[in-house]
């Protein structure tokens, strides 16, 4: 078994972000960037399958700017065995359609069994990639996932879905993408991360790959969402049930 | 340009999302059609011609479409998709699966969790859970859209023998395209409860981690009977396992817009805030006056949870 972790750098989701005035975009120059917290997760999974001895490689893939190095180095550090970046232009913003595609291709060459990816991710929330990988490989797809349990020749994944939990079965080769009860995304020491050092991260351009890197969609601008100014503290229960009671009144 | 909508049930009922989503159809102009696929769900059919403003319902009534698998709805959409201009659905759990798949196979990028429709090809979507909200023009050849169902006013029943050939009259049977699946179904964890819709409740409770434990939050369904309003519960809460998975509202979760919002024991982590964003009065219930939440709060009450819930609860005029 041969899993693909496919992951993005992100601001770090401890950062406060600010809307730039001109309304270009967001603030990222010289701000904190780490992991996506949804890929985090997705590495753990295909970290503990190769633990139980029921996978022999793990190979993360990151696309984006030469930064991105450091969350793939992370994941090293976390138990892949090695590393692919596909080079990105430092403001470069790629979309999922296009992400979607460079990474087939990736697959096409690597013959994954899995291929894990977050959810989403927390800049762009768009929450696509890995549902439109699955698409352009013909494979089935198990998004939201909260638990991955080998079989043999498939895969059964509990997905969280907006009435509760389903299981499904999917047969190998399948794409999963991780929820955040998946499991608890084990922290890298410095000794680890030294490790990982001497584990091979192949760099290659992404312009390189014959898929047109051209934005689809146009952003016309990034503004700020209306500010909610706080109210009033109240001095007794008697004070918020008259104020329920009026609120529920209006409804 | 026409409008197709793929409906969102539980193979048994509409969803309520629906009435929302033709709502934003209509904002969007031109003619609107809706697919509803699914296994005996001619009742379903029969419920979702009856929204204002559908045009007609195209219904594929089989057994291999007992569960919403992408890999059987995208091939279904793609063969209907050369009659429409734009395809969109509701941004929950069934339509954030398929809509990416769908729209990959049609060599398009689709616009997911539209909360604003400025015209018929540009949209608001939030970024960055909710921090910064993006306007994103299109210029392909077809729209795909998944739509934030709480953003957008919900359309009306249309009324017996209004409009032409209401009711049974508009739904279409669909031929079913060469399909099968190698995906199954094993089984599924429904949350039972008798409380209302979270996603488009008037009113919403919701407790977070002070609640301090699964029994202490019996106290927040306590209220939340007692005002007919929807459970919620932060991450924390559904982490600790005070709260099921389903309860959970932000960036990960659900996305709610109630007239009022109850916040028990919430701190405010950006996340959550992502998900509450369009509460029209938020009141919170907190131990703590530097939270987060208590600065966003239109009012706040600050003390201990275990007293004021009860002592609230005894105070609040039954519905």
């Amino acid at each position: 078994m041969k899993i693909l972790v496919a992951l993005k750098r992100v601001v770090d989701h401890n950062v406060r972000i600010r809307v730039k005035e001109d309304g270009s975009g967001v603030e990222t120059e010289n701000v904190r960037h780490s992991m996506n917290p949804f890929c985090k997760h997705a590495v753990e999974a295909a970290v503990q399958i190769k633990e139980q001895n029921k996978a022999k490689e793990i190979i993360a893939i990151s696309i984006g700017p030469i930064e991105a190095k450091d969350v793939l180095l992370n994941a090293l550090a976390m138990g892949c065995d090695r590393a692919i970046l596909l080079k990105t232009e430092k403001e470069q913003k790629i979309e999922p359609l296009a992400v979607a595609k460079l990474l087939k291709i990736i697959v096409q060459q690597e013959k994954p069994d899995l291929v894990f990816l977050g959810k989403q991710a927390i800049d762009d929330d768009a929450n696509q990639t890995g549902q439109m990988l699955a698409g352009l490989l013909d494979w089935p797809q198990g998004t939201f996932s909260s638990k991955i349990e080998l079989e043999e020749n498939r895969v059964n994944v509990t997905r969280e879905v907006d009435f509760g939990r389903a299981k499904i079965s999917m047969p190998i080769p399948a794409v999963i993408t991780a929820d955040l009860r998946l499991n608890v995304p084990r922290k890298t020491a410095l000794p680890m991360i030294i490790k990982a050092k001497k584990k091979p991260i192949n760099i290659m351009e992404a312009k390189d790959f014959n898929v047109d890197l051209q934005n689809r969609l146009i952003v016309e601008r990034i503004s700020e969402p209306p500010k909610r100014e706080g109210g009033k503290i109240l001095n007794n229960v008697q004070e918020l049930a008259n104020i329920i009671n009026e609120l529920e009144a209006e409804k | 340009m026409r409008i197709l909508v793929l409906a969102t049930h539980d193979q048994n009922r509409l969803l309520a999302d629906n009435a929302r989503i033709i709502g934003a159809a209509k904002k969007l102009g031109g003619e609107i059609d809706m697919l509803v696929v699914g296994h005996n769900v001619r009742d379903v059919a029969k419920n979702a011609s009856k929204l204002e403003g559908v045009n007609k319902i195209l219904l594929l009534d089989d057994k291999l479409f007992s569960r919403p698998f992408a890999q059987l709805i995208t091939p279904l959409l793609v063969q209907l998709a050369d009659n429409y201009s734009h395809i969109i659905t509701s941004s929950n759990s069934v339509g954030r699966n398929i809509f990416p798949r769908l729209a990959a196979k049609l060599d398009l990028m689709p616009i997911t969790d539209v909360i604003k429709i400025h015209s018929i090809n540009c949209f608001d979507r939030p970024i960055y859970a909710g921090n910064a909200i993006e306007t994103v023009k299109n210029e392909q050849a077809k729209t795909i859209l998944t739509i934030r169902a709480s953003e957008f006013e919900k359309v009306g029943q249309e009324k017996e023998g209004e409009g032409e050939g209401e009711g049974e009259g508009k739904i279409e049977n669909i031929k079913i395209p060469k399909l099968a699946i190698n995906t199954s179904f094993i089984e599924e964890y429904r949350t039972k409860s008798d409380s209302p819709d979270l996603t488009t409740a008037s009113i919403v409770v919701a407790g977070g981690r002070a609640i301090g434990s699964k029994e202490n939050f019996a106290l927040v369904k306590k209220l939340a009977k007692k005002l007919n309003a929807a459970i919620g519960a932060t991450r924390a809460a559904v982490d600790l396992g005070y709260a099921p998975n389903d309860w959970q509202i932000g960036q990960t979760g659900k996305v709610i817009a109630p007239k009022l919002y109850i916040a028990i024991g919430i701190s405010g982590a950006l996340q959550h805030i992502a998900g509450i964003s369009g509460a029209k009065k938020i009141v919170a219930i907190n131990d703590d006056i530097d939270a987060p939440m208590v600065k966003i709060a239109d009012y706040s009450l600050i003390g201990d949870l275990n007293e004021i819930l009860p002592d609230l609860i005894s105070r609040l005029k039954q519905k």
